[in-house]
Parts: structure tokens; C-alpha cells; sequence
């Protein structure tokens, strides 16, 4: 491991300040993506700048309704939290879908939301690949493929984001707080993260220095009909294939409100907006749902090597919407 | 690039100068000689390396010492000071491991487990989210200790002992 410094600041401006004027430089909170990086050498950066202690580790109800979960707090309370298991429970899934109890217990919601793809090219130095080493070349586009995305994907780049926090908030329209050298700002969290593109390396539209701070969920009645679920290889402790988070309100047997975001398909959250728009003020049959999975899935570019991810989404996310349509029965 | 820390391991003062890149895990193992909490993956991915960190289950080797400066840790070591911990006498009772490499960091997971049900976290079988109350059946001790691999398979032994001490 290359040595580095550690620094902490007073406060947030501090830490931005200190790492504006390192450009090799990153922002340590939880450690549990970045740590190992830095041991396998995806990441070498001469200076860490230690905020776990210096954003918000609360989980406040904002007046309007909404909530501010601040970016210290770590996904096992989030998870835990009486309103967040109320009135937004596909959170709270999807957090206890992810990692293991002790990561959940270090692991933030900003950091969550900035962890890297568990590709395992990206993961292994001794492959090509284009996030980790720009223009090196991509040893998925003729190698294992399983984890990789159907939605979305470049040339350069075919890999997923592994969280599924952050599908749950970008079904929910969350919105990330961040504050930078240019001041602060509001970045929904559908546009928090981008697709590879020609610069796979950038996962996200944030700039070097900014700091996620907080994320507030908007008040959302839908919400409180939602669940996650997760297709994957083992029961527990592993990555989605496929994953879905949903929220719906039916009313009369029409689909008043739906929200739908796919996990393990694409280099970001993927927010289905056609399956949405294909549901909404529809009737709430598996029919109607199987043809909005379908509207959806006819953008999928599936690899060889992932197209059982196109029927396996399909039939989670009408399994999913059958499910939510029958709670509220 | 030195900074000196303060650790409290198992009730003991410890100040000792580390460098950034050093881990709790090896801080523990290579430095102050504590080595209840094994090695494993080093990756994060095993558990054998879990310790409670300020009161919660933690991955010892994904940590590093600059950044939890004056912690409070406990090992599998310090748990059982004055006599065996609960749950290490169920795990004996239960013959809850073959070669016993993954067994101090199941024993710290499932003591931190224990106090999470106990605070009234769900986890993702949980039926009802909102519940007040868990009941740690068969079910939900596999998917609370999912983090914690044992090669020699012995979760069969495993579950029935951390069930035990959940009665």
C-alpha cells in the first residue's frame, strides 16, 4: 500500500478545503470500499481526509414532511429507523438486503451511495480495464459477464453499481445535499450517478471536493406500499443479479401512483420510467404489469453472458408489482 | 507516516504510534500482540476478523487504526474475561466449529447480533419490519450472521448454539 497522509478538519468546509488543494486526494468515511481499495491498489491516493465524524449522523423529519438522513449515519441505523421503516420500508430492505451486519454497522449513507463497482476486472490489477486505468480496454466485453449491466452500457464499460441503498432512493426521488469549492448544491439521486459513456472512470457528476452532506427523502405517500427485492446467487451476503424497488397505490383496480428502480442492471440506479409510465392510471393486472416489465426491458443490450437478466427482471418486477398490489388489497 | 493513537482493547489503555495505513486488525495482532481476532480474507468479505468497535460488531480489517483514534474495542478475548462468555460455552457445548479459525470472530458477531435483536433491528426476513420484537428463530440467525464464513461448514452446530443463548 502507497503511504498517504490523514487529515481531519474542524468542520465541512474545512474538509473540502483540504482536499480542493490535494487533487490526489479522497474523502475517507466508513472505509469499508475505500480500505480495501487502497490494500488491492485500485486506489492510491496521497491524502485521505477523514469526514465520518463531520457530516450529520441524524435522521431528522423535515416539516414539510420529508426526512434528512444525514451522510454520517450508518446503514444499520437507517435501516432501523421507526420512520424510515414506516413510511418508507423498500429503504430499510433494501439496506438489510446488502453486506453483512458488521459492514452495515461502519458503512454510511454518503459512502454507500460512492462505492465502486464490484467488478471483478475492475478489482484485479492484472486485467484491462478502462474505469480503473482509462483506455486500457474492457476484459468483460469477452469474459465473465454475470454481473454486468443490460442497460445503458458503453463500449468502454458494461459495469453495474452494486448498491441497493441507492436504488431504493432513486425509486423514491430522493435528493443528495453536497457541498464543494463552489458552494453547495442539490443533485437528485437518479443524476448522482452516470452511464460510462467515453470516461467509465467518473462513476458520478460530483467534482474533486465535493461532499455528499445529506440526503432528503421528499414526502411520498406511495412510498409507504413499497418493498425490495433481490435476485441473486446466494441467500445472503451477495451482490444483486437483479434487484427491484417498488412503490404502488392502486385504487378501484387502476394504478394510481407507481415508482420502479432496477439494481445490478446498469452503471447506475436504473429508474424504470417507461414500466411507469406504461402502469400509471392503467389497470393493476399482471397482465398490464408484464407488458410495462416488457416496455422497460425492450431498451435492454444484454452479453451474451447476461441475457437471462432480461426474463429474470421481468418477472421480479411482476412479482413484485403483484405483491405490492395485493398488500393494499 | 506515524500517528500516535490510543486504543482500550478488552479493558486495557493502549498508546501506541501507528502508521495511516495500518488497520485495527493489525494494530491489534502485529503491534499490541491481541490475536483473538484472526485474518482471514483481509478483504472484508469472511468476518473472521470482527470485533465490537464502540459497542457494535465490526470488520476489524476494513478499519484503519488513524481513523478510530481512542476506541472502544472488545475480541472474543476480552469477552470472555472472568470466565467464559455465554455464548462460548454454547459453542463448546454444541461442538460449534471443526478447525475453530472463523470462531472468535463468530462469537463477537454473534454477541453484537444479539444486542442488535435485542435493540429491535430487523433484517431483510423479517416479516414484519415494524415489529418491536424479534425472534431470532433459525431463519434469522443464518441471515444476521451471514457475514460470518466458516469453511469447515459448521453452521449446522453454529446455529443451534448462538439459538441457545438467544432463548
Amino acid at each position: 500500500m502507497k503511504p498517504f497522509r490523514y487529515e481531519r478538519a474542524a468542520d465541512v468546509s474545512g474538509a473540502v478545503a483540504l482536499l480542493a488543494a490535494e487533487p490526489n486526494g479522497v474523502f475517507l468515511a466508513g472505509g469499508t470500499n475505500l480500505v480495501d481499495h487502497l490494500r488491492l491498489g485500485i486506489a492510491a491516493p496521497d491524502l485521505l481526509v477523514d469526514v465520518r465524524q463531520l457530516t450529520s449522523g441524524r435522521i431528522e423529519e423535515l416539516p414539510g414532511g420529508g426526512v434528512r438522513i444525514g451522510a454520517a449515519v450508518p446503514n444499520s441505523d437507517l435501516a432501523a429507523d421507526r420512520v424510515i421503516r414506516r413510511r418508507y420500508p423498500v429503504l430499510s430492505q433494501a439496506l438489510l438486503s446488502g453486506a453483512s451486519g458488521q459492514l452495515r454497522n461502519l458503512a454510511t449513507t454518503g459512502g454507500n451511495l460512492l462505492q465502486r463497482t464490484r467488478c471483478p476486472y475492475f478489482q484485479d490489477l492484472t486485467t484491462p480495464c478502462n474505469k480503473r486505468e482509462p483506455r486500457s480496454g474492457c476484459a468483460a466485453r469477452d469474459g465473465y459477464q454475470r454481473d454486468h449491466a443490460i442497460f445503458g452500457a458503453s463500449e468502454q464499460c458494461v459495469a453495474t453499481h452494486p448498491s441497493d441503498m441507492a436504488v431504493a432512493l432513486a425509486a423514491l426521488d430522493a435528493v443528495v445535499r453536497t457541498r464543494g469549492p463552489g458552494g453547495e448544491r442539490t443533485i437528485p439521486v437518479t443524476d448522482l450517478h452516470r452511464l460510462p459513456g467515453e470516461e467509465p472512470e467518473r462513476d458520478t457528476v460530483l467534482e474533486h471536493g465535493e461532499l455528499i452532506t445529506a440526503v432528503d427523502l421528499p414526502p411520498l405517500a406511495v412510498a409507504a406500499n413499497s418493498r425490495y427485492r433481490k435476485a441473486r446467487d446466494r441467500a445472503s451476503y451477495a451482490f444483486a443479479l437483479v434487484s427491484v424497488a417498488a412503490a404502488l397505490d392502486v385504487a378501484d383496480r387502476a394504478v394510481r401512483d407507481v415508482r420502479i428502480a432496477l439494481g445490478g442492471v446498469a452503471h447506475k440506479p436504473w429508474r424504470a420510467r417507461r414500466a411507469e409510465q406504461a402502469l400509471r392510471g392503467g389497470p393493476a393486472s399482471e397482465e398490464s404489469f408484464r407488458a410495462a416489465a416488457e416496455a422497460e426491458l425492450a431498451q435492454a443490450r444484454p452479453l451474451p453472458g447476461n441475457a437471462f437478466k432480461v426474463p429474470l427482471a421481468r418477472n421480479v418486477i411482476v412479482r413484485m408489482l403483484m405483491d405490492l398490489a395485493g398488500e393494499q388489497r | 507516516m506515524d500517528v500516535d493513537i490510543m486504543l482500550r482493547v478488552d479493558g486495557s489503555q493502549h498508546r501506541l504510534a501507528v502508521d495511516t495505513r495500518t488497520t485495527l486488525l493489525d494494530a491489534l495482532r502485529e503491534r499490541l500482540g491481541i490475536t483473538s481476532a484472526k485474518k482471514g480474507c483481509d478483504h472484508g468479505q469472511c468476518g473472521a476478523c470482527t470485533i465490537l468497535l464502540d459497542g457494535r460488531r465490526a470488520l476489524s480489517c476494513l478499519a484503519l487504526a488513524v481513523a478510530h483514534q481512542d476506541a472502544e474495542i472488545v475480541t472474543a478475548g476480552g469477552l470472555g474475561q472472568g470466565g467464559l462468555h455465554p455464548l462460548q460455552r454454547a459453542f463448546i457445548r454444541h461442538d460449534a466449529f471443526q478447525c475453530g479459525y472463523c470462531t472468535p470472530g463468530q462469537i463477537v458477531s454473534a454477541a453484537g447480533m444479539l444486542q442488535e435483536a435485542a435493540a429491535g433491528w430487523p433484517s431483510a426476513v423479517s416479516e414484519d419490519l415494524d415489529a418491536d420484537d424479534v425472534v431470532l428463530d433459525d431463519e434469522e440467525i443464518r441471515e444476521r450472521m451471514s457475514g460470518n464464513l466458516c469453511r469447515c461448514a459448521a453452521y449446522a452446530n453454529i446455529v443451534p448454539a448462538i439459538a441457545e443463548v438467544a432463548r
